[in-house]
């Protein structure tokens, strides 16, 4: 029991990073119809430029943090500009291929410039261990700060879509572009919005993931970028709840099968519950199929 | 109010509409009738920016608007109830509102707007905060009027409202299109349903085939046994 509450625990804050980066694939498809695969790599960039931060200039974990998203925000906005915007009115693959290129021109120029070895995040976050019932179960206050911050991110988000004017708008492009721009939207602009929040929400998870693990490199985004993939579709792509649940949820299942020894069957059984839910679901757990009366 | 002179506008190698030219005067009901394919949706898109121009050239109230962009038409004042009403399907009833009040700043104007529009259209007050995908068909057509009427539009243009909507739907649309003109918006209405059209309309323009036709004052048109029967029936 002590075990399995202590791996939910874990599970939340590695699902909380999946949840991160899952809502900017989610919310770029909804928008654009694209799957971002550079995504993954803004997420590895913003825990380099937390590394940066921290490191070169001594600043603190909240600054960091909040300079990362920025940097990542205007990252997102100038690859959708140079990379996506020419090819929106092309053909799927087109898409498909540039998003592909794109992430590795941003993997490997980073090889370029800070090298491949993987670097040491410095402690901006003091660990601090909680012990519960007794010393059974043991709480990070790291974990504690992944989850807390995630959800206050999250809550930002739904206020943001659901309440202000951008978000209503983006909401309107992704229904019906056309007519989002017969009520005076401009639809570019939004369009870098969305990007620019998604962006910003990735490089979050970056440095989160940096401050819990202490450890990152270049190449960092390409698995957490496929799985955060998969929490999105899982939830049903194009949906902003189901990116959140997909990613809990998919954080949650590996580290249970991690904890009861299938460690290395960990990714075979996420990418194996994803088929089977697309199997059975189609649109995702969370997607429906409403009928619209005409 | 509103001056089309010449324009062209190609789909791909169509020429879809030749050579229209047509004018509209502040605070009338103009129609534009005719067969399906003939135009008329497209000779809103152009107005409303949605379609470029080959060549031509469209004034609103003197400003030459060709070649500008959608969003800064809306700005000017002209508000484009697209065919298929195209609302959004999962906003709520007040959401779509809201949107047709996008490039509007002040709140409390707005707010008023909110009420004008409800007692245009009481229906959508009880829909209010339902999705408007699962509103009636008859519902998202007023809830498209109403989303369009959110901009405070000097022009509305109004592409096949009656579609595929029951006749006595159609007739509450019509009295409210009526209803509207009087209290100081200028409608272009393109419609199928000629006859109800030219009920309500001042003047009509007939389009066949990319090209205006025939110009006249509606009841004229209506009574004219001939042309009744060459476009009206057929």
């Amino acid at each position: 029991m002590e075990q399995l509450l202590q791996q939910l625990i874990n599970g939340i804050s590695l699902g909380s990073i999946y949840a991160l980066i899952a809502l900017g694939y989610t919310m770029v498809y909804g928008i654009i119809n694209l799957i971002n695969f550079a995504h993954g790599d803004i997420y590895m960039i913003g825990a380099y430029v937390g590394f940066a931060l921290t490191t070169f200039l001594g600043l603190g974990f909240f600054p960091s943090l909040l300079i990362s998203m920025l940097v990542c925000s205007i990252l997102g906005m100038i690859i959708e500009k140079v990379a996506y915007k020419p090819i929106r009115n092309s053909t799927r693959i087109a898409a498909l291929i540039t998003a592909i290129s794109v992430s590795l021109f941003l993997e490997y120029t980073m090889v370029y410039f800070v090298k491949p070895d993987t670097r040491t995040f410095p402690e901006v976050l003091q660990s601090k261990i909680l012990t519960l019932f007794n010393g059974k179960i043991i709480i990070d206050l790291k974990n504690i700060y992944i989850i807390l911050i995630t959800i206050l991110l999250m809550a930002g988000l739904q206020y943001v879509v659901h309440k202000t004017k951008v978000g209503k708008a983006m909401r309107a492009v992704s229904l019906d572009k056309n007519a989002a721009e017969l009520m005076g939207v401009d639809v570019n602009k939004t369009i870098s919005y969305t990007f620019a929040i998604g962006s910003s929400l990735a490089g979050a998870a970056g440095v989160l993931v940096g401050v819990y693990y202490n450890t990152i490199n270049p190449l960092m985004g390409v698995v957490p970028g496929l799985k955060a993939f998969v929490a999105a579709v899982l939830g049903g792509i194009g949906i902003i709840p189901g990116a959140v649940f997909g990613g809990f949820f998919l954080g949650m299942t590996e580290t249970l099968v991690s904890a009861y020894g299938g460690s290395v069957f960990k990714d075979a059984v996420a990418f194996s519950i994803l088929i089977i839910v697309l199997l059975i679901k189609p649109n995702g757990l969370l997607g429906k199929t409403i009928k619209e009366k005409v | 109010m509103l001056e089309l002179s010449n324009i062209n506008v190609y789909y791909g190698g169509v020429h879809a509409l030749k050579n229209i030219s047509l004018k509209i005067k502040e605070g009338e009901i103009v129609t534009l009738i005719g067969a399906n394919g003939a135009g008329k949706s497209t000779t809103l898109k152009a107005i409303s920016g949605m379609e470029k121009l080959r060549s031509g050239e469209i004034k609103f109230n003197g400003e030459d608007i060709n070649s500008l962009n959608v969003p800064s038409i809306v700005k000017l004042g002209i508000s484009h109830v697209p065919e298929g009403r195209r609302i959004f399907s999962k906003m709520s009833v007040m959401e779509n509102l809201e949107m047709g009040a996008y490039i509007r700043d002040h709140k409390e104007d707005i707010k008023k707007d909110f009420e004008n529009i409800f007692s245009l259209f009481p229906r959508l007050f009880e829909r209010k905060s339902q999705m408007a995908g699962t509103l009636s068909g008859g519902e998202q057509q007023m809830l498209a009027i109403g989303r369009a009427l959110m901009s405070r539009p000097k022009l509305i243009l109004l592409d096949e409202p009656s579609m595929g909507l029951a006749p006595i739907i159609v007739k509450e649309i019509f009295s409210i299109i009526k209803d509207i003109n009087k209290s100081g918006t200028t409608v272009l209405l393109v419609e199928q349903n000629a006859n109800m059209a030219l009920n309500v309309a001042d003047r009509a323009y007939i389009i066949r085939n990319g090209e205006i036709e025939m110009e006249g004052n509606s009841k004229k048109i209506l009574v004219d046994e001939r042309l009744k029967k060459a476009y009206l029936e057929g």
